[in-house]
């Protein structure tokens, strides 16, 4: 924001009045025990990050696995085992509350200029949920584990061994977290502006985190009810899916989807709001067509409702589901493609620098290009029938997921990082990571679609000979990547350890979590804020020029 | 262009495969096109506009709306087109003529069996006549599996208590691959099928004398073609491992102990019983999950697996 005007200040916190978040109370009870939405948000990222490690870990030893065919390091069982507790940990663990539960949790009231979200208590409430259905989610893997991939597919779910009811659980008890964090955000976004901050004066990530709240508020139940139909099921036998009692195993599909369709988009959406921010301030430019990015993102939020049949071509649905669902489909290219290039014309005639956050946001406009172009393949009827649960799929969905979303939430992390932490991580390292991240990520997935175009099915322990030569430049791309992680960690690491470093604005950035200082101060601000323009006014000089 | 196609999709089966390929070849050169769009601005922007003195303010370009109509209505004009062929392709692939042989397939853990017109019955293997156009119509005995031909760039889930079809016309002859596509559990990796496609005469005569091969082979190497074609080897190891089932490695001759805490001394008739009837014997420490081939093997077949069984001492 340009301009801040300094509203009198309200009394009351004098003894906090310039504490840093992270000296105001000392233990573990201060932080089990906080309301403030920075500690919080703190809590979930290392809480997502050693999720985002466990499931990296069960990634590797997949790709080692398919480094040959047949046995490489592990049985049969045990990489089913593997591959479902992958998936799982990184869709519902890690990646689903990634951005807005760590993030945003942190940035977006500071963003609004508010003190904290609308209910602080009910944010703490939503990280012991988190919490809980992690622990419950460990429990099952130590308990037998599962092996029926993400997706609990019946009857396969319903009569296999292991602890699929306790893993249904924990899901169905992550999905409430997940809701209470939507509804949070909703009515932070509606009730906490700062005064002066109409719905086009938000920082655009607002407008993704709104986007996405709506679907984790609207779809999640539909998610809660499906487990708890297969759980009942399980347990009971009581004949929803399992034709042997009467239930009918496609309608598990179409409840399943009619979730996990959307929640592509609360994965996807806040990674695309996240890079609505780095590129305008490393471009020091107004973001290019603010209220079509706007739109878009509810758009895109909406469209996400009624497209869930597409990832049921194969399955016996009818051609005339098949039909629309398609149709339907491919009009999520139009907003993709509008956010794209609105993104690149941001730079254009821009002051564009090339710190860590932008390295990520430029990776992400390249892969989201993949993973969005190669989703047109799998829209089409007739391709999509060939390309369905092969390696095809595996490789879109992960240049969606990871070399989108994981990609912007690492930008976002490093955008973010010196104001959460109050420290800067060495620039040179952080570029090398982000280079070896990128590279090692497009020589995993890149081969993969070739792989599945040559009928490369998805899931198999064991392949043909012919396949090797593919699986093994895949599985060297792994380790690429992995390297680049173990760098990231470290130099990130490493800043923590050093004194306190990070100016309060180091990218010289015109929203408002940058008007307060690094580490922000308990209460965000010194003054409620006042908003007197847009937050990408890089046109003009800064208002009172106070952290400029 | 052809060798680049054939390195992504591989061989073609049928004139349908090529239609698929037509349309997966242009999107592939319309990706690479936007790709190469979307590459070019971004470093061209990027370095264009690289900053070379810090704290300048930049032009305010909010927006351009004939610009932004630009890249709304091009994607979508597109992709509508790819909808309409995509799917014209799907329905014409779907329906299958009058004159097609409607050939009856099961799935199970973890094997395909297929029942033919004149009540021929095989496991793993599909035979078919070149140029006729065959329905396929699956079903499933357990969890859902997924028949999927990649040459025919044809698939479709198989469902438990339900019937599904699948149609295609192959007119390249030989031998072709089919995978289950459909996570279905431990040996899903193993659960694949032969398609053969032959010519007419040589598909009649096999509808009446089984495979050729078989009658001049020695028993062991019948035995062998058994164990590797009729989904044996999902289960069963040669070289001693414990697998879903008991290896077959020094079974033969060998004291199996039961469930029940009754044992036998393996022989042809135990043999024999546990493949036409699997869950009346369980040996101690497996699962009763072995389906029955009762009716699915011919005597010389049988004869095979029990020499084959012998030889792995």
């Amino acid at each position: 924001m340009a301009d801040i005007i300094t509203t009198p200040h309200i009394s009351g916190h004098a003894d906090h009045h310039d504490v840093d978040y992270l000296h105001d109370g000392k233990g573990l009870k201060s932080w089990l025990t906080t309301v403030d939405h920075k500690r919080i948000g703190v809590m979930y990222l290392w809480s997502i990050l050693f999720m985002f490690f466990l499931g990296g870990v069960f990634a590797m030893m997949i790709r080692l696995e398919l480094l040959t065919p047949k046995e490489t390091i592990m049985s049969a069982e045990t990489y089913n085992k593997v591959f479902t507790l992958h998936g799982a940990i990184m869709v519902f663990l890690f990646i689903i509350p990634s951005v807005p539960a760590a993030l945003a949790n942190f940035v977006l009231p500071l963003m609004l200029g508010a003190k904290d979200v609308a209910f602080p208590k009910l944010n703490l409430f939503s990280w012991y949920i988190y919490m809980a259905g992690a622990f419950i989610a460990v429990a099952a893997m130590v308990t037998g584990g599962v092996d029926t991939g993400w997706t609990f597919y019946t009857p396969y779910s319903t009569t296999t061994d292991g602890s699929v009811a306790l893993m249904t659980f924990a899901a169905f008890v992550l999905g409430f977290s997940s809701i209470l964090t939507g509804v949070n955000f909703v009515a932070t976004i509606h009730k906490l502006r700062a005064p002066g901050m109409g719905w086009f004066d938000m920082p655009l990530f607002c407008w993704g985190i709104y986007a996405t709240a709506l679907i984790q508020v609207l779809a999640t139940p539909v998610l809660a009810i499906t487990l708890l139909l297969l759980i009942m099921e399980r347990t009971f036998g009581i004949g929803i899916f399992d034709p042997k009692l009467g239930g009918d195993p496609v309608l598990f599909q179409h409840f399943f989807w009619f979730y996990s369709h959307p929640a592509v988009y609360i994965m996807i959406l806040p990674g695309m709001a996240i890079i609505s921010e780095i590129i305008p301030t490393f471009s020091q430019k107004t973001i290019f067509g603010y209220r079509a990015i706007a739109f878009s993102s509810v758009a895109i939020a909406l469209v996400s409702f009624i497209v869930w049949g597409h990832h049921m071509f194969t399955s016996g649905q009818s051609q005339l589901a098949s039909a629309i669902f398609s149709f339907i489909t491919f009009f999520v290219a139009v907003p993709s493609a509008i956010k794209t290039f609105n993104w690149i014309v941001t730079m254009y005639k821009g002051s564009v620098a090339f710190n860590a956050p932008m390295l990520y946001a430029l990776s992400f406009l390249l892969l989201f290009g993949i993973g969005g172009l190669t989703g047109i393949f799998l829209g089409a009827v007739s391709v999509d029938i060939h390309l369905h649960d092969t390696y095809f799929v595996v490789a879109h969905f992960h240049y969606v997921m990871m070399g989108s979303t994981v990609i912007a939430f690492l930008g976002g992390l490093h955008y973010w990082w010196p104001k959460m932490f109050g420290r800067m991580y060495s620039e040179p390292a952080a570029r090398v990571a982000c280079a070896l991240v990128f590279i090692g990520f497009n020589a995993t997935f890149l081969p993969q679609f070739v792989l599945g175009s040559r009928g490369m099915p998805r899931r198999y322990y064991n392949y043909l000979p012919e396949f090797q030569a593919l699986h093994q430049a895949s599985t060297v791309g792994s380790w690429i990547l992995g390297l680049g992680f173990l760098i990231m960690a470290g130099y990130l690491f490493a800043s923590l350890r050093k004194k306190m470093d990070a100016p309060a604005n180091p990218w010289h950035s015109r929203t408002l979590e940058w008007q307060t200082s690094s580490p922000p101060i308990t209460h965000n601000f010194h003054e409620i804020p006042a908003v007197g323009g847009g937050p990408y006014d890089y046109y003009r000089p800064v208002g009172n020029g106070r952290n400029a | 262009m052809d060798s680049i196609r054939h390195w992504m999709l591989g061989p073609q089966g049928s004139a349908y495969a090529n239609d698929v390929d037509v349309l997966y070849m242009f999107l592939v050169w319309l990706s690479v096109f936007f790709f190469a769009l979307i590459v070019f601005l971004t470093v061209y922007f990027a370095w264009k506009y690289r900053r070379r003195k810090e704290g300048v303010l930049t032009p305010n370009i909010s927006h351009n709306l004939a610009l932004e109509l630009l890249w709304s209505i091009i994607p979508l004009i597109i992709v509508m087109g790819i909808f309409f062929w995509g799917f014209n392709d799907y329905v014409r692939a779907s329906v299958a003529p009058n004159d097609a042989i409607e050939i009856h397939v099961t799935a199970k853990k973890w094997l395909w069996a297929f029942e033919y017109p004149d009540g021929t019955r095989t496991i793993g293997n599909l035979h078919v006549p070149v140029n006729r156009p065959v329905k396929l119509i699956l079903t499933s005995e357990d969890v859902l599996h997924d028949f999927y031909i990649p040459s025919m760039r044809q698939k479709t889930d198989v469902i438990p208590g339900r019937f599904v079809d699948l149609t295609f016309t192959p007119t390249v002859a030989g031998k072709h691959q089919v995978f289950c596509a459909e996570y279905c559990g431990k040996s899903h990796s193993d659960m694949m099928a032969n398609l053969y496609v032959d010519s007419p005469e040589v598909y009649e005569k096999w509808l009446v004398e089984g495979d050729e091969e078989l009658k001049t082979m020695p028993p062991v190497e019948v035995g062998k073609l058994v164990y590797e074609n009729k989904g044996c080897n999902s289960c069963h190891s040669i070289d001693g491992s414990k697998n879903t089932g008991p290896s077959f490695k020094g079974l033969y001759g060998r004291v199996e102990k039961f469930t029940d805490g009754t044992s036998i001394t393996v022989d042809d008739n135990y043999i024999t019983e546990s493949i036409n009837n699997p869950q009346a014997k369980i040996v101690a420490g497996y699962e009763p999950v072995m389906p029955t081939f009762q009716g699915l093997l011919r005597i010389p077949e049988m004869r095979g697996i029990i020499a084959y069984i012998k030889e792995l001492k």
